[in-house]
C-alpha cells in the first residue's frame, strides 16, 4: 500500500451562537500536494473537520498532593487481578489519608481508578470505577466526608506503566489519591 | 452521493465552541493504515481488472481499476493479475477476447472507462465478463460520481463485482472509524480517525491530550458517538462528521460510556453509573433526553449493543461473577437473560446485520480472542488467534469482522472473515491503532 500524504486546509469558522449546519467548504491547498500518479490528493469522500476537545490547559491527572500533606509518598493503592479488594498492606496508607483528611474537612481528593490492559475497556472503565468506589468507602468509613471525595475511572486507557507482562499489569491495577486543593 | 439523513437529533447540549474547524495537520502523519493480506482463502479466483480507459488522456487520470483490484484482492477470495501478463487493453467487453484471458489464467475480466458527465461528475463505466464462457454478466453498467469521490466509484464497482461473483453484497464502500495513540504515558495523544474501509482518506475527526474511546456509528453513517475525557472525566460526544458539529449528549456525574445508537438512530444505549460508582446500562431518547434505566443491580453492567429490530440490548455484566453476555429488552425494569455459556469470561458483544449472531471477546488464560456466538444454538466459535485480541465489529455485510489487536507490542487493526479463511492486519505507520468500528452502507 503506497502512503499518500492528504493536505487539505480548511476555513476557519467563527464562533456562533448556534452551530451552522452548512457543510465547510474547502479553500484550494495553500501548500504543494504531494504529486503522485493518479493522485487521490485532496478529500474524496467529503470533508471531515477535526475537532479539538482539549478543554484543559493544565494537567488533570497526578495533580500535585496538598502542600501540607504528608503523604505525598504513598498515594497509590495496588490491586490485584480482576478484584476491587483493598489488600492489608494498604490499610494503614488509607488510614493515614484518613486522618489527614477528617482533620482537614475543606480539602478534597479525587480517587482515580485504573486497570490493567486485560479485558474490554469499558468492563474494565467499570472495574477501575469499583475501586476507586473502594478507597471512597474506606475513607468515608473512617470520617471522612463524602463531598470531600471525588471518583473517576480511567479504565486501561491511562497506564502507569508501558508493557504486557505482570510486571507491568501490577503497576497498573491502582487507585491514585490525587489533592485537588 | 450523500446519503439523506433523517433528523433524528434534536438540540441537546450545544458546545458552541466546538464549531470552531482547525487547519487540519496533514492524515497522513499517523493516522493511514497499511494493509496486509495474512491468510487468504487457498484458492483465490483469479480476475483482471484491466486499467480502465480515459476519455481525456491526462497524467492525473484517477487509476479506478487499481482500486478495484485492491478491494477484491483485499477480500482473500480473489487474487488480480498483474498488469504485465494482460494480452490486451480492451475497454469494452465486446473486445474481450475470452479465450486469451482464459490462457492467460484469468477466470474473470472486468474492463471500464471514464467519461465526464454533468456537473463536474465522472461516470465510470464497466462490464465483467467470464472467461470461460465469454459471458457478459455485468453489461455496461455505470457508477457516477462526482469527481473528487472517484475512489467511492471505484468501491462501488468492486462492491458489484464482488456480489455478482459470491452473492454476497460487497462491504468496500464503506467508511471506518478507529482510535490512534500516539506517544508514550503519561504524555499521549488521542485522535478519532475516520477513513474509507481500504484505509484510504483518512481523516482525524477529533483529537484531544485525553483518553478517547468507544466510537460508535450512527445507523445513517453521519455520526459519530464516542467517550471522551476531556474534561478529566468520561463523557458522551456524539459529533457530526461532514460538519463537525459536536454534541455533549451525557456528562452526568460519574461513568459515562459505551454509547450505542439504536438502529432507528433515535436512541442512544449507553453506560451510567452516577456517584455511587455503580455501572448500568441505560437508554437515552435522543429527541426528548429521557432516559430509562435498563440495569440495576450492583455488578459491572455495560458495553449494550442493538439487535437489528431494536428489541433486545445484549451487554455485559459480571453479576454471575466473572463477565458474561446478557440479553434484556431495552426497557425499565426488564429481565436479563444470560446466553454465553460454556466460556469463562465472554465480553463486549456486538450483533452481526442479520441478527443472528454476536462478536464478542473471550479470555481464556489470560488471553483474549474474537469469538461469535451462535444465537439458535448457543455455539461459540474462536475466530482470531492473537493474545489481545478485542474491540471487533461487523461488516454491514456481515461477512467481515474488524478487530483490534497487537503486533510486536503495538496497537494494530485486523480482519477476519466470519468463516474463519481470511484475515489480513491493518497498521499504521507510527503510533497504535485500537476500537476500529465499521460504518454502515449508505448507498
Amino acid at each position: 500500500m503506497k502512503k499518500k500524504h492528504i493536505l487539505v486546509m480548511l476555513a476557519v469558522m467563527a464562533f456562533a451562537a448556534g452551530c451552522s449546519s452548512k457543510p465547510v467548504k474547502e479553500a484550494a491547498p495553500a501548500a504543494t500536494p504531494v504529486p503522485a500518479a493518479g493522485s487521490n490528493s485532496g478529500v474524496q469522500s467529503g470533508g471531515v473537520p477535526t475537532v479539538d476537545i482539549d478543554q484543559h490547559q493544565g494537567s488533570t491527572q497526578g495533580g500535585a498532593t496538598g502542600p501540607s500533606s504528608p503523604l505525598a509518598a504513598q498515594r497509590i493503592i495496588y490491586f490485584d487481578f480482576d478484584s476491587s479488594d483493598i489488600r492489608s498492606e494498604y490499610v494503614d496508607v488509607i488510614a493515614a489519608h484518613a486522618r489527614f483528611l477528617s482533620g482537614n474537612a475543606t480539602v478534597r481528593v479525587r480517587l482515580e481508578g485504573h486497570t490493567d490492559e486485560r479485558g474490554s475497556r469499558e468492563y474494565n472503565i467499570g472495574l477501575g470505577e469499583r475501586r476507586a468506589q473502594a478507597v471512597k468507602r474506606a475513607l468515608m468509613l473512617q470520617g471522612v466526608q463524602e463531598s470531600q471525595i471525588a471518583t473517576v475511572s480511567y479504565g486501561e486507557e491511562r497506564p502507569a506503566a508501558a508493557g504486557s507482562d505482570e510486571a507491568a499489569w501490577s503497576k497498573n491495577r491502582r487507585v491514585e489519591i490525587v489533592y485537588i486543593n | 452521493m450523500t446519503a439523506t439523513s433523517t433528523n433524528t437529533m434534536k438540540p441537546g447540549i450545544l458546545r458552541t465552541a466546538a464549531c470552531v474547524l482547525l487547519l487540519l495537520a496533514p492524515a497522513g502523519a499517523h493516522a493511514e493504515l497499511e494493509i496486509d493480506i495474512t491468510r487468504g482463502v487457498s484458492d483465490p479466483v483469479p480476475v483482471a481488472v484491466v486499467p480502465f480507459a480515459h476519455a481525456a488522456a491526462s497524467d492525473g487520470a484517477p487509476d479506478v481499476a487499481a482500486v478495484v483490484e485492491h478491494d477484491l484482492a483485499s477480500s482473500g477470495r480473489f487474487k488480480g493479475l498483474p498488469r504485465a501478463a494482460m494480452p490486451a487493453q480492451p475497454q469494452r467487453a465486446a473486445d474481450v477476447n475470452a479465450a486469451a484471458w482464459h490462457a492467460a489464467h484469468a477466470d474473470y475480466v472486468v474492463v471500464g472507462r471514464v467519461a465526464a458527465g454533468d456537473g463536474g461528475t465522472q461516470v465510470l463505466h464497466f462490464d465483467l465478463v467470464n472467461a470461460l464462457t465469454g459471458q457478459r454478466l455485468l453489461n455496461d453498467e455505470s457508477v457516477t460520481v462526482p469527481q473528487k469521490s472517484w475512489r467511492r466509484g471505484a468501491h462501488r464497482i468492486a462492491d458489484r463485482i464482488f456480489e455478482k461473483i459470491t452473492g454476497v453484497r460487497g462491504a468496500f464502500d464503506t467508511r471506518i472509524a478507529y482510535v490512534a495513540v500516539d506517544g508514550t504515558p503519561p504524555s499521549q495523544h488521542f485522535q478519532l480517525i475516520v477513513a474509507d474501509a481500504d484505509g484510504e482518506n483518512a481523516a482525524v475527526a477529533a483529537r484531544g491530550s485525553q483518553p478517547i474511546m468507544s466510537p460508535a456509528w450512527s445507523p445513517d453513517g453521519e455520526w459519530l458517538a464516542y467517550v471522551s475525557f476531556e474534561k478529566g472525566v468520561s463523557v458522551v460526544n456524539v459529533q457530526r462528521l461532514s460538519t463537525g458539529e459536536l454534541r455533549q449528549v451525557s456528562a452526568r456525574a460519574g461513568v459515562n460510556g459505551a454509547p450505542a445508537f439504536s438502529p432507528d438512530g433515535r436512541r442512544l444505549a449507553l453506560t451510567l453509573s452516577g456517584t455511587a460508582g455503580d455501572t448500568d446500562v441505560y437508554v437515552l431518547d435522543l429527541a426528548t433526553q429521557q432516559l430509562t434505566r435498563i440495569t440495576d443491580d450492583p455488578a459491572i453492567d455495560t458495553e449494550p449493543a442493538w439487535s437489528p429490530d431494536g428489541q433486545m440490548l445484549y451487554f455485559t455484566s459480571d453479576r454471575g461473577g466473572a463477565p458474561q453476555i446478557y440479553v434484556a429488552a431495552p426497557t425499565a425494569k426488564a429481565r436479563a437473560r444470560r446466553i454465553s455459556f460454556g466460556v469463562a469470561y465472554a465480553a463486549r458483544p456486538r450483533v452481526s446485520p442479520d441478527g443472528k449472531q454476536l462478536a464478542l471477546v473471550e479470555e481464556e488464560g489470560g488471553a483474549s480472542y474474537i469469538a461469535t456466538l451462535d444465537l439458535a444454538s448457543g455455539n461459540i466459535t474462536t475466530l482470531s488467534h492473537g493474545n489481545l485480541d478485542e474491540s471487533p465489529s461487523f461488516a454491514p455485510n456481515g461477512a467481515m469482522l474488524i478487530y483490534a489487536g497487537r503486533d510486536g507490542g503495538r496497537g494494530v487493526l485486523a480482519t477476519v472473515s466470519v468463516d474463519g479463511q481470511v484475515s489480513s492486519r491493518l497498521k499504521s505507520a507510527q503510533g497504535e491503532v485500537r476500537e476500529p468500528v465499521w460504518g454502515p452502507f449508505t448507498n
